[in-house]
């Protein structure tokens, strides 16, 4: 929720900042739903937010990168929302109820985000030669952070195997990179942007996009915890849930007040 | 002054206000005491935003120089802005906020619910739909006066100081001036008077009922009214213009 | 005193007068007021709903997985329960 909430006070118009608004309240949501189906398999919140406090838990690379300027609102909707359409589709189709029940929802809202994101990065790329610059710097910087946000190749996936074998997921990692790839490119090329891959080339062959080399050394080290932004960002969070500690504890014992009120009664 | 700067002038500090405030509460986002109520904020923080949108979206056509509800936000200065004061006041901790937030919703309710009676039908279509919001925004923030209030020691002395702070900024919010009186006479804007009454009823039971005691200074704070205001909303006016005015006449 | 997320709810949401509430998920609130509160801002914001529900979680008693077999598939065998089961005349009319 972080990286982007950095920017909602900067917004450059109203519409943007309500829009923004609203795609970052979504994006809050989105966790709960998923907190909400682990509580179905019975893990507590409690529990998963401290596996994240203390960096147990993986949480999306993605938000390790910073967000340096009004563009790359428009390069995470659209590219990185974009990528967890792609991961998401494929687990809404998956065994386990809940999960895929939460990813229904979920994917119905990136939608939205994913051509927010677009329609920011047209609106810039049409607009002045600074704006335009601002569009391609963003996009420079967050493909390969999207690319990589599929998953390992198939050979370096240490979930991704075992996750298929029990058909919470039913794709590889490879083939849905590929048809991100696939349909992302020309989404570029329509507004005028260059996807930063000297090597991407069309394949007439087979019909797909061939992509250059990714370096996977960055994103295991991301994943690691060691990206430009990971600290700062889990202690944000820490931050936030110690300061909010006294709110939830007023909040229990007005309810317990009114409990053995009503009891009295 | 004429009816037209009158109104444009009016039209301002309702607008100013929802803008503000609803920028301030924007800023919890991802910092809220638990997952739930960050997206409660949210949802409030957009109201007025749109609420506000309308309302500048509307000032500037009445004033007919061509400015939209982008040019009136992002392109005025400090002096300029007609937002109340308590609206700027920085969030503070949860219970600031949450004071911040009943004192001023509680305001805004009898306002609007008033509002919808204008003559003007644009006024009163905005007011009517803007009341359902504040409706629940008010609802909102009571619930948590009472919480923060009856809840732990903490609590009721950290929303009693929030309360403490604040009311100084509260008796502005009822202060009419030659633009009200020309737009009650025209039956554009209600007699503040009223909203006054049913503001103080309300605030004193909610305040009972929390255990909390109303505030005894005496202090009146004001300025709004002729843009002065505090130290705080030239901060947030250069974060929230920045971008806006770094690119003339971009569009985003 | 122990720090909690609040005890979970879950929510049950009407989409249209006369259709059942549907259950969408969960919510963690300190009471029922707050339940209702915060299951309407985080799952009817895209106009959903028109009425929650909302019941503590550690309320609602289910049936186990491994009573399925004892306990649903005994009727699948009783189609004369259902009107499909009966042949009735072209020509007969309002059956
Ligand atoms: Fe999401
Ligand atoms: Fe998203």
């Amino acid at each position: 929720m972080l990286p982007e909430g950095n920017w909602i006070t900067r917004a450059p118009n109203l519409r943007r900042k309500a829009i923004l608004l609203a795609k970052v309240q979504d994006e809050g949501g989105h966790g709960l739903y998923l907190y909400s189906a682990a509580e179905t398999l019975g893990v507590d919140r409690t529990e998963l937010l401290s596996q994240l406090h203390t960096g147990k838990a993986k949480y999306s690379s993605i938000f390790n990168y910073p967000t340096l300027s009004w563009a790359d609102i428009g390069a995470i909707g659209w590219l990185v929302d974009g990528a967890a359409i792609m991961n998401q589709t494929v687990l809404a189709r998956g065994s386990y109820g809940p999960y895929s029940r939460a990813m229904v929802r979920i994917c119905k809202e990136e939608s939205f985000h994913n051509r927010q994101g677009y329609e920011i990065m047209m609106t810039l790329a049409q607009g002045t030669p600074e704006q335009k610059a601002m569009a391609q710097d963003a996009l420079n910087r967050w493909w390969w952070p999207a690319v990589m946000m599929l998953g390992p190749s198939d050979d370096k996936s240490p979930n991704s195997d075992q996750l298929m074998r029990w058909k919470v997921k039913l794709e590889s990692n490879d083939a849905i990179r590929e048809r991100f790839i696939d349909r992302t490119v020309p989404q570029a090329e329509f507004i005028g942007l260059k996807v930063p891959d000297k090597d991407m080339k069309f394949n007439e062959k087979t019909g797909h996009y061939t992509h250059g080399e990714i370096n996977w050394d960055e994103f295991f080290e991301v994943i690691k915890g060691n990206g430009p932004c990971n600290a700062k960002r889990l202690k944000d969070r820490v931050e936030a849930d110690k300061k909010g500690r006294w709110v939830r504890e007023a909040a229990t014992a007005y309810a317990a007040k009114q409990a053995k009120e009503r009891e009295i009664a | 002054m004429n009816i037209q700067e009158a109104k444009f002038q009016y039209l301002l500090r309702l607008g100013d206000s929802s803008l503000i405030i609803g920028h301030r509460l924007s800023e919890w986002c991802g910092h809220g005491p638990i997952l739930e109520e960050d997206i409660a904020l949210i949802n409030i923080a957009l109201d007025f935003v749109g609420n506000a949108t309308s309302l500048l979206a509307y000032a500037g056509q009445i004033e007919g120089k061509g400015r939209d509800e982008d040019a009136l936000a992002y392109l005025r200065d400090e002096r300029e802005f007609r937002n109340l004061l308590i609206t700027e006041q920085p969030n503070g901790d949860f219970a600031s906020t949450i004071a911040r937030q009943f004192l001023f919703d509680t305001y805004m309710f009898f306002l609007y619910e008033d509002l919808k009676n204008s003559k003007d039908e644009t006024v009163a279509a905005i007011a009517v739909k803007s009341h359902k919001e504040i409706t629940y925004h008010l609802r909102h923030a009571t619930e948590w006066m009472l919480r923060l209030g009856d809840g732990t020691t903490e609590s009721h002395e950290r929303l009693q100081s929030g309360l403490n702070d604040l009311w100084m900024f509260t008796s502005e919010m009822f202060d009419m001036d030659e633009v009200d009186a020309m737009l009650i006479k025209e039956g554009f804007a209600p007699d503040l008077n009223k909203v006054k009454t049913a503001w103080e009823k309300r605030v004193k039971e909610v305040i009972a009922e929390a255990t909390l005691q109303i505030p005894t200074s005496t202090f009146k704070q004001k300025g709004s009214k002729e843009g002065k205001h505090t130290e705080y909303l030239g901060f947030l006016l250069a974060e929230m213009q920045y971008v806006h005015r770094e690119y003339p006449g971009a569009k985003w | 005193m122990e720090d909690t997320q609040w005890p979970v709810w879950e929510v049950f949401v009407q989409g249209n007068p006369g259709i059942p509430h549907k259950h969408v998920g969960n919510v963690h609130a300190p009471d029922a007021e707050m339940a209702i509160q915060n299951a309407r801002d985080v799952y009817t914001r895209r106009s959903e709903g028109i009425s929650i529900w909302v019941v503590p979680s550690n309320a609602i008693s289910a049936s186990s997985p491994e009573d399925q077999g004892a306990f649903f598939e005994p009727s699948n065998d009783k189609p004369y329960r259902h009107p499909t089961f009966y042949k009735i005349p072209d020509g007969v009319k309002y059956l």
